[in-house]
Formats: structure tokens, C-alpha cells, sequence
């Protein structure tokens, strides 16, 4: 009791002389629980130095004959491993030795401690496993974890390996009829784990989780229906076998299996079985909590995508559903599931539709009103009869609240303006809206007169659609700058002038469109607002104002290393004919003061460069950064390359750390930073393409390029591939930046705006020519000869 | 390392919810507060299914909890979500037969009270710091008989019971004698 309780206090080693020595006399005692238990606390309270002090009574105990000490020692061991590993590698013999021994737990606690020592040696845990395979193991615990080591060998061989049967599988297969049944299941479950698993290697494992459907505890049936799960979304045709045993598990009384059992149903289902599971869904569904229900409306969705043909009874099923009560969370993912199924599946559009329209009729959810009635306004002008919508959309305008109306008369606008013979009937609604709230008013007048107040049947103009309704490319919080920091003056706002940088993210599935359109995905505040304060702090100064729009600023590139005095780091800003380099300085010296600080480049190295405009800082106090500026010229549009040494120089003052004030002369002083370098990367904006192909398809051929390269013995293809997008500086498309392992080719695809506002695309094919060498193919499309020249240039030189 | 099957808790709780006896073996729940939190929510969500004749299993926020209900205590193992539920279960079971032996049959909450220090040098010896020590009741039960009833302790470390019942030996020995 007492060893409980001193680990539970766990003081530090120096701390407890007396315990620790009384526990080493322990350890030697006859007793043998006191030796297990004084190891495991001393293992648990000691330090290095103590250790190496005990090592030789923990290596006899490891080799005890009573199993309990022995445990004891080589659980210790397992925890020291963390530790102090040296000294209990120096232990293998033992363990070795006790991998041997004839008491079950024994071996599997020699086993985990051994397997953990040799981890990292491949060679040598194929050994332990290949050993052991063909020995006797004799706990049901040490069998599992040899199984994971197995499986874990099997991983690792087949990066070599290429065909034929693999090792140790026939190991795995013999454990499927072992006695234990957690070694049945680990088995099983390893055997679905293996990569690219055949049908053939899968069938005796399926059949034996088919055997654990029906057991009567609930843990196998758990287990198996879990592991079921698993293998359907990468081979539901081995698991249709299952089919009957898992129906009759959907009434099951534990929540988790029936959930479980049903997605995997809808994942393995065919047509014919549709039908009936939808009737069983139906009863089910009111028995389980929201986040099961989810997880069932989803795997429905994925059905349905799968057989369009049925999606008359999913689609009611669906709507039946979200007539009932439900939490936000789920009734959004039905609707979003309805919303795919309109898109994907065009014979459902009518009946989706109509559905959605009666939902929104006592929804109690805003958010949901107006997405649905947005989404209404896209696809309803388009189906056959449109003015059955107009009712409903009508209805929402004087029940609900504020952004219910105004959703609902931008939807209305839409019907007429895309609709022509709609016309007359939404401006008779929409000249009745003109006596409600404000938002309703202003959007009622707004489109009155941009479509034309008449009331004749006319055919709206191109670009009053394309203003009215088009998506704005720009992201919100840019244009919310813009506006800020526009003054009202004799020239109207141009909104052409609202920088686009922002992160584009791919629309990763089809979600339906958000209440305002916005740009493609939401930026991450954190560029755009960089972005804005560089600006906003450059335009500030004077000198550098007129130096016209900034066209990128790269992220901040330390100049010393950690740990120094003063810690500097520059950003580099490429305008349109100069460069200016903004140094941020910290000073990390309590006693010190810097004043006039600035950075003196020498710009030898980089002759096309010339130096127009320094601001030094005035004062650099303790801890609080500050920025510095140096400003060069550049010949206008050339993508000028060049390297810069720096040094920083200052006035230092001694500062009294205890009044923080500081003495009246100084000493004038100078630090050496590290060099600085522009590149043509600097030149080019990250900006990505949602469809690359329309793209390429789009620039044409004109100023095309295509060039190969060799470059080289490389240390792997996705090395190869990360430099040169390094290199280039552009954004890659499509996730073709990340090259799938044991590949020997990679397409990538880039793109980017070059200086000059030139958009640039490029399209590399990589291909491992012999063991490591690397060869490249570069194509490369723009609006500019020039541009396209250069793009060859960088990589030539690079 | 995530190889060898570790054990995250282990619960005793009683018919309200409250703790009687855990132990932690991960850092999951940093806080004592988090570790309440976590013993309400499962104890809320196996409250209405029913565990007594064979150990049921449940799954959330990534975890698997096996569980099992005696009388009126109630039993929780707890594992990440790629273990093996086979193990947890035997450890469950190992568990709760260890503790239906040193409680000689008595398996409530006022027995599991008085014997607290029966149950925590019980848990002590099924895992250690997260790794399987032992699952085999009889085993268990030994090495934890063996701890509380020493030749060697002074007769504070004994038990009452003990003591009134080796009292109550000589006793029955000498009037039969």
C-alpha cells in the first residue's frame, strides 16, 4: 500500500535518500511482492544517476523465475525507455533471455520492451518476428502484439517488394483459427489493414467478423461491425456476404452497432436492396441521437450519388425527415445533401426543388431560409415552369424576419431577370414591397429601375444580370480596405484597383452557395490584412508614396540568428520600378537604447540596382520592434536580380535598468546582419486556378513555350519537385504539389501573375530517369513572349 | 508507443455517477476538472442502456469505453480508438472478478467503500502507467491477499476484520478444545 502511495507522490530523486534506500533493500528482500513493487516505484522515481546505481538488481530481476518480478522489472523498463534509453539498451541480453521464458506475461512484456528497443533496426525486428512466428507464444496479449509487429514488417517489406505472396500473411491467417478470440479479431482486423489487400487475402477474415456478428456479446459485435465498416468503403463487394447478418443487427439494442450497421448497409447495398433498407431506415431513425443521424443522412447522399435512379424514394425519405425535429447541425445536412442530389442528378431537380420550398414554409432556422431561397433564385429560373416558385418565394416576404425578406426579393429580382415572361408579374410584387422596411425598399428600388421600371416584356441586358447577380471576385475584407481608405474625390472609386492576393482555395465538394455571393472560399485574414498594413504603412511615408501600387511583398527573412542582441528581420516590397526593403529590428538588450538606426546595403553585387531613399528609426528602445527602410530603384518591369550585404548602425546609450532612463551621450556603433538576396521568385504572386485546364485551354498557344531539363541526382522525386516549385515561386493547382510515394513520374501544374500583371501558367512533367536522377519537361503559357522567355531563364539559372 | 496496446482509465463509479476509485494513465484530461467532466458525460451516456449480464461497449469523442454494471457500481475501461476492444474487455473482466474475490462475493458500493484500499492496490496491479500488467483475476487477487495480509506488518497495517477474525479462530479453537 505504501508503494501506491509513494507513486502517487512521485517526488524527484534527491528529495526521498531515505525511501530510495529502504526501497533498495527492498528490492533484495525475500518478499517477492516487495521486490516487484519496489522496482516498479523506484523506476518510477529515479534519475540516471540512481539508475546506473540499481541497473544490476533490475537485470537480475529481469531474469528472476517468479513472473511478477520479472513483470515488474520489464514494465519498468518499458517506462525508462523513455528516459533513459541508453541504459536499458544495454539490458538486451536479458530480455532476450526472458523473451524465452515459459510464463505467459513474461514474454509479452519482454516482447513489447525489445520490440521497443530494436524499433528503429528493421533488420533486426524482422528477426525478433520471423523468430516468433515459428516459436510458441503463449499469451493471447503477447500473440496480438506480435501480430501488430507483424503487420508493421509487412508494411514495411512491401516498399520493396513487389509481387508474390507476402511474407508472414500465413502467420496471420493461422492466428484466424487460434483459440483466443482477441487474437481472432486482431488478426482479422491486420489482415484488412494490409495495404492493397486482394479479395482472396480478405475472404477468410470477412468470414470470420461474420461469425462475431452474431455472437451475443456486444464488444465482438461492436468490433467486428467497425471492422466491417472499414473494409466497405474500400471493398464492398467482399462484405456483401454480410448483408443478412447486418440487417438483423439494425434493431440491435446498442446505438453504436445499429449506426454502425446501417452505413455500412448503404455503403454495400445494390439497387434491389434500396428499397427495403429505406423502409428499416425509416423506423430507426427516431430512436438515435443527431450526430448518428448525420452520419446516416450522409452515407444516404453517397447512395443516392451512387444509383440516381432511385432517387424518387431517397428523396422523399429525405424530405420526410426534415419535416420532422431536428437539431441545426442535422437539418443543414439534409438540406445540403438535397442540394447536391439537385445539382448531380438533373431528373430530381423538379421534385427537390419543391420539397425545399415546403420546408422553408416553417423553418425555423434564418440561416437555412435564405440559403434555400438563394439557391431557388439559381436554379429556378431555369427549370420549366418557374412560377410555381414565385408563390412561396412571395409567401416568405411578409412572414419571418428581416434577412428572410431581403433574401427573398433578391430571389424574386432574379426570377424576373432571367425570366422574361415573369417580368410583369415580379414588378407588380416587387412595387409592393416598396412601402415595407428599409432593406426590402432599397432592394425593390434597385432592381425596379436596373431592369427596367416599365413593366415590358424586354430582354434584360448582359451586364445588368452580370451586375446585379454576377459573383464578386474580390474577397470582402480587401474591398472593405479599399472602401476605408478611399477619399471622396473627383474620380469614382475604382473597384479594379482592390488587390486580389488572397489565398484561393479550392471548393473541395460542392456545398450550396452561401447567402451574398463571395469570392471563391473565405481568405484567411491573416495575408489579406499584411497585405493591407504594408500598404497602408508604405503609402504613409512620404518618400516611398509615390512609387505607384505594391505589387507583392514577400513573408520575413531573418537576417540574424536566434538568440542574438538584436534580432532583424527584412521584407522585401516589389513595386513596379523600385524595391523597398523594410528592416524589423528588435532590441533585446535591457541596459540598452538604440537611436538613429538604420541599415547601410551595400549594393555591389546587384548592379542594376540603385539606392534612392533611406528612413532610419529614431529610437529602439528595449523589447518594443521597430521598422527601418531602405529604398532602391530598379530598371521599370525587368525582374531585376540582385544580392545586398547589410549592417545595421546606430547610436547606443546605456540605460539604467533600474529608473529605465537613459544617459545623454552614446557611442556610435555597428552590427553585421546577414545578406539579403532578391530573387525572380520575388517577381512572381501566388495565384491559383480553380480548373487549370479551362485556363490553359483559355491563354492559347501563342507565347508557349516547352523546354527540357535534366536535373540532376536527387534525393527523391518530391524533393525534386518542391525545389523547382520553390524555385518559380508560383502556386500550385489541384494538389499537384504533393507527389504520391514510389511514383516515378509527377505532373505538376502553377500558376501565377508575374510583375506586370502577366498571368502566368506552367505545366511540369517530372520523371525519375534511373536510380536518382531527374529529368523535366516545362511548359509554359502566358499573355507575354517575354514572360514565358524569362520563366525558362529562372529555371536554366537555377 | 502506439504498438502496444495501452489503457487510458480506469473507473469505479457508483449509481449517481460520482467516483469512488479511478485512475488515469494518459494526459488526455490534464485537469481534474477535465477528468470529471469526462466521468459525467460517460456515465450520462451509459446510463440508460443496461450492462449487467454481459460487458457492453460504447464509442465517443475518439475514445472506446467498455463497461459493465454490478449491482449498483459500475465498472469503466477506457481505450483510444484503434485499440483492440477484445483487450479492453478482458481487462474489464479481470477487473471486476479480482474485486468480487477480495470483496469475498459483497460487490456494492458500502463494500467497495470500506475496502477502498483493496480496490485502488487492485487497480495498481492490473496496469501500470497505461500497459497491461495482468488480466487473470486469480492472479490478481493473489498478488493484492498477498500485499494487505503480511506476517511481517505490525498489527496496525492488519485489518480490523483480520484481526477480529483470527480473534475469533482462537476463540472457536479454545471452547471446542
Amino acid at each position: 500500500m505504501v508503494y501506491v502511495m509513494i507513486k502517487e507522490l512521485s517526488p524527484s530523486a534527491d528529495e526521498v535518500i531515505i525511501v530510495t534506500s529502504s526501497l533498495m533493500k527492498d528490492m533484495t528482500s525475500k518478499t517477492d511482492m516487495y521486490r516487484a513493487n519496489a522496482i516498479r516505484v523506484l523506476c518510477r522515481i529515479t534519475d540516471g544517476t540512481l539508475l546506473t546505481q540499481i541497473e544490476r538488481y533490475l537485470k537480475q530481476a529481469i531474469v528472476d523465475k517468479n513472473p511478477v518480478v520479472a513483470s515488474a522489472a520489464l514494465v519498468s523498463g518499458i517506462h525508462l525507455l523513455q528516459t533513459n534509453p541508453e541504459i536499458v539498451k544495454r539490458w538486451s541480453n536479458e530480455v532476450q533471455e526472458a523473451v524465452q521464458s515459459r510464463a505467459a506475461l513474461v514474454q509479452f512484456h519482454a516482447l513489447a520492451l525489445l520490440h521497443q528497443v530494436r524499433q528503429n533496426d528493421r533488420l533486426a525486428v524482422n528477426k525478433l518476428v520471423s523468430s516468433l512466428t515459428r516459436g510458441s507464444v503463449r499469451s493471447p496479449i503477447a500473440q496480438c502484439l506480435l501480430i501488430r509487429y507483424t503487420s508493421q514488417v509487412i508494411r514495411e517489406s512491401a516498399n520493396n517488394t513487389q509481387t508474390g505472396d507476402r511474407p508472414f500473411y500465413d502467420f496471420l491467417e493461422g492466428c484466424l483459427r487460434h483459440k483466443a478470440e482477441m487474437v481472432i479479431f486482431e488478426a482479422a482486423r491486420a489482415i484488412t489493414e494490409l495495404n492493397g489487400v486482394t479479395s482472396r487475402e480478405l475472404t477468410p477474415a470477412i468470414t470470420v467478423l461474420q461469425l462475431f456478428l452474431s455472437s451475443f456479446k456486444p464488444v465482438l459485435r461492436f468490433a467486428a461491425v467497425r471492422t466491417l465498416n472499414k473494409v466497405a468503403m474500400t471493398h464492398p463487394m467482399a462484405v456483401t456476404n454480410c448483408n443478412i447478418d447486418m440487417e438483423s443487427l439494425i434493431s440491435d439494442q446498442n446505438r453504436s452497432i445499429a449506426t454502425l450497421a446501417i452505413t455500412t448497409l448503404l455503403k454495400t447495398g445494390n439497387e434491389s436492396s434500396v428499397d427495403r433498407l429505406m423502409k428499416q431506415i425509416t423506423n430507426f431513425m427516431s430512436d438515435i441521437a443527431d450526430e448518428f443521424k448525420i452520419v446516416v443522412v450522409e452515407a444516404i447522399r453517397s447512395l443516392c450519388l451512387k444509383f440516381p435512379l432511385k432517387h424518387r424514394s431517397l428523396m422523399n425519405f429525405l424530405s420526410n425527415i426534415l419535416r420532422e425535429e431536428g437539431g441545426f447541425e442535422y437539418k443543414k445536412a439534409i438540406v445540403d445533401s438535397i442540394v447536391i442530389l439537385i445539382r448531380d442528378i438533373p431528373e430530381a431537380k423538379e421534385t427537390g426543388l419543391l420539397h425545399l420550398c415546403e420546408f422553408i414554409e416553417d423553418c425555423e432556422f434564418t440561416y437555412l431560409s435564405t440559403q434555400i431561397l438563394h439557391f431557388l433564385g439559381i436554379e429556378g429560373p431555369k427549370t420549366s415552369d418557374p412560377s410555381k416558385y414565385i408563390r412561396y418565394i412571395y409567401n416568405r416576404m411578409h412572414l419571418e424576419n428581416a434577412t428572410v425578406w431581403a433574401g427573398a426579393v433578391s430571389t424574386l429580382a432574379k426570377f424576373g431577370a432571367m425570366v422574361d415572361g415573369l417580368k410583369p408579374h415580379v414588378f407588380v410584387l416587387l412595387r409592393r414591397c416598396l412601402f415595407d422596411t428599409d432593406e426590402v425598399r432599397d432592394r425593390a428600388t434597385l432592381y425596379l429601375n436596373t431592369l427596367g421600371g416599365d413593366g415590358a416584356v424586354v430582354e434584360t441586358g448582359a451586364d445588368v444580370k452580370e451586375f446585379l447577380f454576377g459573383s464578386l471576385d474580390i474577397p470582402l475584407m480587401n474591398l472593405e480596405n479599399s472602401l476605408k481608405n478611399y477619399e471622396p474625390s473627383e474620380k469614382p472609386f475604382d473597384i479594379s484597383s482592390v488587390p486580389k492576393e488572397v489565398k484561393i482555395q479550392p471548393l473541395a465538394e460542392k456545398k450550396a452557395p452561401g447567402k451574398k455571393p463571395t469570392g471563391l472560399g473565405a481568405p484567411p485574414p491573416s495575408p489579406s490584412s499584411t497585405v493591407d498594413a504594408y500598404e497602408k504603412l508604405l503609402s504613409s511615408i512620404p518618400e516611398f508614396a509615390n512609387f505607384g501600387k505594391l505589387f507583392k511583398s514577400s513573408p520575413p527573412v531573418e537576417l540574424t540568428e536566434a538568440e542574438t542582441e538584436y534580432a532583424v528581420n527584412v521584407v522585401k516590397h516589389i513595386f513596379d520600378g523600385h524595391v523597398v526593403f523594410q528592416y524589423n529590428c528588435t532590441n533585446t538588450i535591457p541596459e540598452q537604447l538604440l537611436e538613429n538606426v538604420i541599415v547601410i546595403v551595400d549594393a555591389s553585387e546587384a548592379e542594376e540596382f540603385a539606392e534612392v531613399a533611406s528612413k532610419p528609426l529614431r529610437s529602439l528602445p528595449y523589447d518594443s520592434p521597430g521598422q527601418t527602410f531602405v529604398a532602391f530603384q530598379k530598371p521599370d518591369g525587368v525582374p531585376a536580380v540582385g544580392k545586398f550585404s547589410n549592417m545595421l548602425r546606430f547610436i547606443v546609450k546605456e540605460v539604467d535598468p533600474s529608473t529605465g532612463v537613459a544617459e545623454d551621450d552614446g557611442v556610435e556603433d555597428e552590427y553585421q546582419l546577414e545578406d539579403l538576396e532578391v530573387v525572380a521568385a520575388d517577381y512572381m504572386l501566388k495565384v491559383g486556378v480553380s480548373n487549370f485546364r479551362n485556363a490553359w485551354e483559355s491563354m492559347g498557344a501563342d507565347f508557349e513555350r516547352v523546354d527540357e531539363y535534366g536535373l540532376g541526382p536527387r534525393d527523391s522525386l518530391a524533393e525534386a519537385v518542391n525545389a523547382v516549385v520553390d524555385l518559380l515561386g508560383m502556386q500550385p493547382c489541384e494538389g499537384t504539389e504533393v507527389v504520391s510515394p514510389n511514383s516515378r513520374s509527377h505532373t505538376c501544374l502553377l500558376s501565377g501573375v508575374y510583375i506586370g500583371n502577366v498571368k502566368v501558367l506552367v505545366r511540369l512533367q517530372f520523371g525519375l530517369d534511373g536510380p536518382k536522377d531527374v529529368a523535366m519537361k516545362l511548359a509554359v503559357r502566358s499573355e507575354d513572349e517575354t514572360v514565358s522567355d524569362a520563366i525558362h531563364e529562372i529555371v536554366a539559372s537555377g | 508507443m502506439e504498438l502496444c496496446p495501452l489503457i487510458k482509465n480506469i473507473l469505479l463509479l457508483d449509481s449517481e455517477g460520482k467516483r469512488i476509485a479511478v485512475k488515469y494513465y494518459s494526459d488526455d484530461w490534464p485537469t481534474n476538472a477535465a477528468k470529471e467532466a469526462f466521468e459525467k458525460s460517460v456515465f450520462t451516456k451509459t446510463q440508460k442502456t443496461n450492462a449487467r449480464t454481459e460487458a457492453e461497449i460504447t464509442m465517443f469523442d475518439d475514445y472506446i469505453v467498455v463497461y459493465k454494471f454490478v449491482q449498483d457500481l459500475h465498472f469503466f475501461v477506457t481505450g483510444g480508438e484503434n485499440e483492440n476492444e477484445i483487450i479492453l474487455a478482458a481487462v474489464l473482466q479481470g477487473f471486476i472478478d479480482a474485486v468480487g474475490l477480495l470483496l469475498r462475493g459483497n460487490v456494492d458500493k458500502k463494500e467497495a467503500l470500506e475496502n477502498l484500499d483493496i480496490i485502488l492496490l487492485c487497480i495498481d496491479e492490473i496496469v501500470d502507467g497505461g500497459i497491461i500488467l495482468e488480466t487473470d483475476a486469480n492472479v490478481i487477487a493473489g498478488k493484492v491477499a498477498s500485499h494487505s495480509m503480511d506476517a511481517g506488518a505490525p498489527l496496525s497495517e492488519q485489518t480490523i476484520t483480520q484481526a477480529l477474525a483470527t480473534a475469533r479462530e482462537h476463540l472457536t479453537r479454545s471452547l471446542l478444545k
